[in-house]
């Protein structure tokens, strides 16, 4: 088997590039995909682990979809508060949402 | 009538009176029908109870009086002191004996006299005056209750000094008195004078009079005092039955010796000096005549100077007893005594005014009861007391009569400048007011002496008796002396006197005051014929046993009776020869009825021969004036007494009170201590708040500012950009990460350790 540290590699790059798109984007959206990533980035880390440590015990396969669940809920969460933004300032630049400034 | 029925009157006596005062102050002083006949009620309840109390007295007959002189007696624990588990309290109450009973004949009956007569002089049933605090002539007084609450206390306070039997309740009902002479002077408080050197005759507000009088008896009675804290500790005790006890007595010369006794006795008998005008603290009276009718009737005349005499009077045995082994004392008391009736009658003399003429004659009068007890003449001088007390009353009453008539006559014709008092302006009042004619006429004759039928002459007989008696029999120098001054006296006495009836009844009238005045109301007119009454009858009870050398018999009642009181003293005292005289009646001489005689008709002739043979015209001076030039401006101007006590007493007091003390001590030492010390406190204060308001609050809002400063920075971490909150908390997150891992994989400790 390949050494689970090239797992661990991957998940971490895919967590810095999403990382990355969520300090960078300016879109919402866009930081709500990168936000997507760092969870599956997340997902990955813990399906490796579970594989290679613990395969027989169901622990880490129900975290994982756990954690997918949680993300697509967020997912939706975050659109349905993206569409009212917008409805109400229209505009969904994360720059100019700065209601809660001092 | 059983003991305990007479032992309760004897408190109900003055109790009455008293209480009417609370009455008529608390509840009924806007009712004033109702208030003077409290007043009425009450005193005349006194009248009816003490004449009960006295009868009975006089009943028992004067040879059980001789031994048992105290007839009714209630006393009442009233302090206690020292072990007073064991029952020691001093105890004050109600004594009568037979020179109570006497007092008691005569006080609520001049009393009642006048409160019947104060309704009819405050004008009752007029309409209404509007001047509060000053006369309101024609119209009622607004006052009239309180006057009479302020006549029910005095007459309760003068019962009360009458029927105790301790010293102290003495000295109560004497201060009371004094009280109510005060408040009944300056009954009309708001009345003031213009500059006394415009006036007629010179006057000061009632207001002054009464502080004047007031003063003027404090300072005796401060002295009475002393005496009476002195008397308890010669005596141990102050009830009069136990001090004047012969053992007593007896004792009380080895104790304090005479030396001690002398000095007691002049201290208490400065009580007298004062309370009864004499000598020198005389100056009050004549102003308290400012005090209205009523009052200079009852407290100046009948009452309250009575009360000086009274005093002495009641304690007799000791002056006994002083003078005998003192006779300094004697010489002193009889010598006050004798010169103030002299100097007074010559005062009396040159007084224009109706009122000071009879406030002369007053402090005359007591005089002659001083001098008289001051020669040991105990009968004469309590006879001359009560007979004295019937007349003065009467005259002072009368004379208001004249002076309401002429007040009458002064609404009549409009006019308010003249003086209604002033005698120089009356004159004719015969035909006018006949009622007060032949009263004032009575009065004035009974105070002269005139013989055999009226009071004053027996009473001043006695007095004559008894002096030339010990001149005589004893070889006194001071009695003649006494003698010859008191005669003196007589003679200026009967001469002011017919001065007074001529100028102010006889004639044409020298005003429209007086050509207008009528005859006052009944309630004024019928109390002046009761006393006429007695200032008749008086007397007839004190006609010597022996007089004009024939045996009558024990017709001398006074004598006998009043007598009785000390003769059992007197008695004991004789026979230890601790004293010169006991009570006896005096064998009958010429020499003191006919020098009696002389004087009285003398100077009655001399003032009948100057002013009512041809009376006075209307602006015509006074027959004296230009024969005694500059000696009748002297007594005219009162010997100057109040002039010297202004420069020798007064000025100075009230320059050192005002100027010394007030100004310099109080506001300038103490006031500016204590401004000085509030001035330290206040600059202490200054600059801690200055402290407070620069270091804390200053201080405090630095703080405050720095804490904005630094709000401010990190105020700029809250960009409200989530990329940017989300940038930190990873920055956050990795740095807690190394952290994390520097500390647990040792790192940490070995970066430590490097140093």
């Amino acid at each position: 088997m390949i050494p689970l540290s090239w797992y661990l590699l991957v998940a971490a790059a895919l967590f810095c590039i999403g990382l990355y798109g969520l300090f960078v984007r300016r879109n919402a959206v866009a930081i709500l995909m990168s936000v997507e990533l760092l969870l599956n980035a997340v997902n990955i880390n813990l399906i490796a682990f579970w594989r290679y440590n613990a395969p027989d015990r169901s622990v880490g396969l129900a975290w994982a979809v756990f954690v997918l669940t949680v993300a697509a809920a967020e997912a939706a969460v975050g659109l349905a508060l993206i569409i009212s933004v917008y409805r109400n300032r229209d505009s969904v630049v994360a720059e100019e949402l700065d209601l809660l400034k001092n | 009538m059983t003991e305990q029925i007479l032992q309760i009157m004897a408190w109900l006596v003055p109790a009455g009176p008293l209480l009417t005062f609370f009455l008529i102050m608390l509840f009924t002083k806007h009712n004033r029908t109702l208030s003077w006949m409290l007043a009425w009620a009450a005193i005349i309840s006194s009248l009816v109870m003490g004449w009960l109390l006295a009868f009975n007295v006089f009943g028992q007959g004067y040879h059980y009086l001789e031994e048992q002189p105290i007839v009714v007696a209630s006393a009442i624990d009233w302090l206690p002191f020292g072990d007073y588990a064991q029952g020691l309290w001093v105890r004050m109450g109600m004594a009568v004996d037979p020179l109570t009973a006497v007092m008691l004949i005569m006080v609520p009956f001049a009393t009642t006299m006048i409160f019947i007569y104060s309704v009819g002089y405050h004008n009752y049933g007029q309409p209404r005056g509007t001047h509060v605090g000053e006369p309101n002539h024609g119209n009622e007084d607004p006052l009239i209750a309180r006057f009479f609450a302020l006549m029910s206390l005095f007459g309760g306070a003068m019962l009360l000094m009458v029927l105790a039997d301790n010293l102290l309740l003495l000295f109560i009902g004497w201060e009371i008195m004094g009280f109510c002479s005060y408040s009944l002077i300056g009954f009309w408080y708001a009345r003031e004078y213009p500059d006394p050197k415009e006036m007629p005759i010179p006057r000061i507000p009632p207001r002054k009079a009464a502080v004047k009088a007031f003063m003027t008896t404090r300072v005796a009675d401060v002295l009475m005092l002393l005496g009476i804290v002195f008397f308890y500790r010669a005596f141990g005790t102050l009830s009069f039955s136990e001090a004047f006890s012969f053992e007593a007595l007896q004792t009380a010369t080895t104790v304090v010796g005479f030396g001690g006794l002398g000095i007691m006795t002049l201290l208490i008998f400065a009580g007298t000096v004062g309370k009864s005008a004499q000598w020198p603290l005389h100056v009050w009276l004549p102003d308290a005549m400012e005090g209205p009718t009523p009052v200079s009737a009852i407290i100046h005349a009948a009452a309250m100077v009575s009360a000086g005499v009274y005093l002495i009077v009641r304690i007799f045995p000791l002056i006994a007893v002083t003078i005998e082994g003192n006779p300094t004392v004697g010489v002193v008391i009889a010598i006050i005594g004798a010169f103030t009736a002299i100097m007074s009658a010559t005062i009396a003399v040159a007084q224009n005014d109706v009122k000071g003429v009879l406030a002369y004659s007053t402090i005359s009068q007591l005089g002659f009861m001083v001098a008289a007890i001051g020669i040991g003449a105990y009968v004469a001088a309590a006879f001359h007391l009560i007979t004295h007390a019937f007349f003065k009353a009467l005259l002072f009453l009368a004379s208001g009569s004249v002076i309401h008539g002429m007040e009458h006559g002064a609404l009549h014709v409009h006019d308010h400048h003249t003086d209604p008092q002033d005698m120089r302006h009356m004159g004719g009042l015969r035909q006018k007011m006949p009622r007060t004619f032949w009263t004032f006429l009575i009065g004035g004759m009974a105070l002269s002496g005139l013989p055999f039928i009226t009071a004053g002459f027996w009473s001043k007989d006695e007095i004559f008796a008894d002096a030339w008696y010990q001149w005589v029999h004893d070889g006194k120098g001071l009695a003649l002396l006494v003698f010859i001054m008191l005669a003196a006296a007589a003679l200026l006495t009967a001469f002011y006197t017919m001065r007074q009836i001529s100028l102010t009844f006889l004639g044409k009238p020298r005003s429209a005051l007086a050509a207008h005045a009528h005859e006052s109301n009944n309630y004024m007119t019928l109390p002046l014929i009761g006393l006429a009454v007695f200032a008749v009858a008086a007397g007839w009870f004190g006609i010597p046993d022996n007089f004009l050398g024939v045996e009558w018999g024990k017709i001398n009642l006074f004598h006998h009776y009043v007598g009785a009181t000390i003769y059992a003293v007197m008695a004991d005292l004789y026979a230890a020869k601790l004293v010169a005289h006991k009570i006896f009646t005096l064998p009958f001489s010429w020499i003191p009825l006919l020098t009696s005689l002389t004087v009285a008709l003398g100077g009655l002739f001399l003032g009948w021969w100057v002013y009512g043979r041809n009376p006075l015209q209307q602006g015509q001076p006074d027959p004296l004036k230009a024969p005694l030039g500059p000696v009748h401006t002297f007594l005219e101007r009162k010997w100057y007494w109040d002039e010297l006590y202004q420069k020798v007493f007064i000025g100075p007091t009230v320059y050192l009170s005002e100027k010394i003390v007030y100004e310099f001590v109080d506001r300038g030492l103490i006031d500016g201590l204590l401004h000085l010390i509030a001035r330290v406190f206040y600059t202490i204060g200054y600059y801690m708040r200055r402290f407070e308001e620069v270091v804390i609050s200053d201080g405090v809002d630095w703080i405050k500012d720095q804490f904005f400063v630094m709000a401010r920075e990190f105020r700029q971490l809250q960009t409200g950009k989530i990329q940017e909150y989300t940038l930190v908390s990873m920055l956050f997150a990795v740095a807690l990460a190394a952290l994390v891992l520097l500390i647990n994989y040792g790192w940490f400790a070995r970066l430590l350790s490097s140093f």
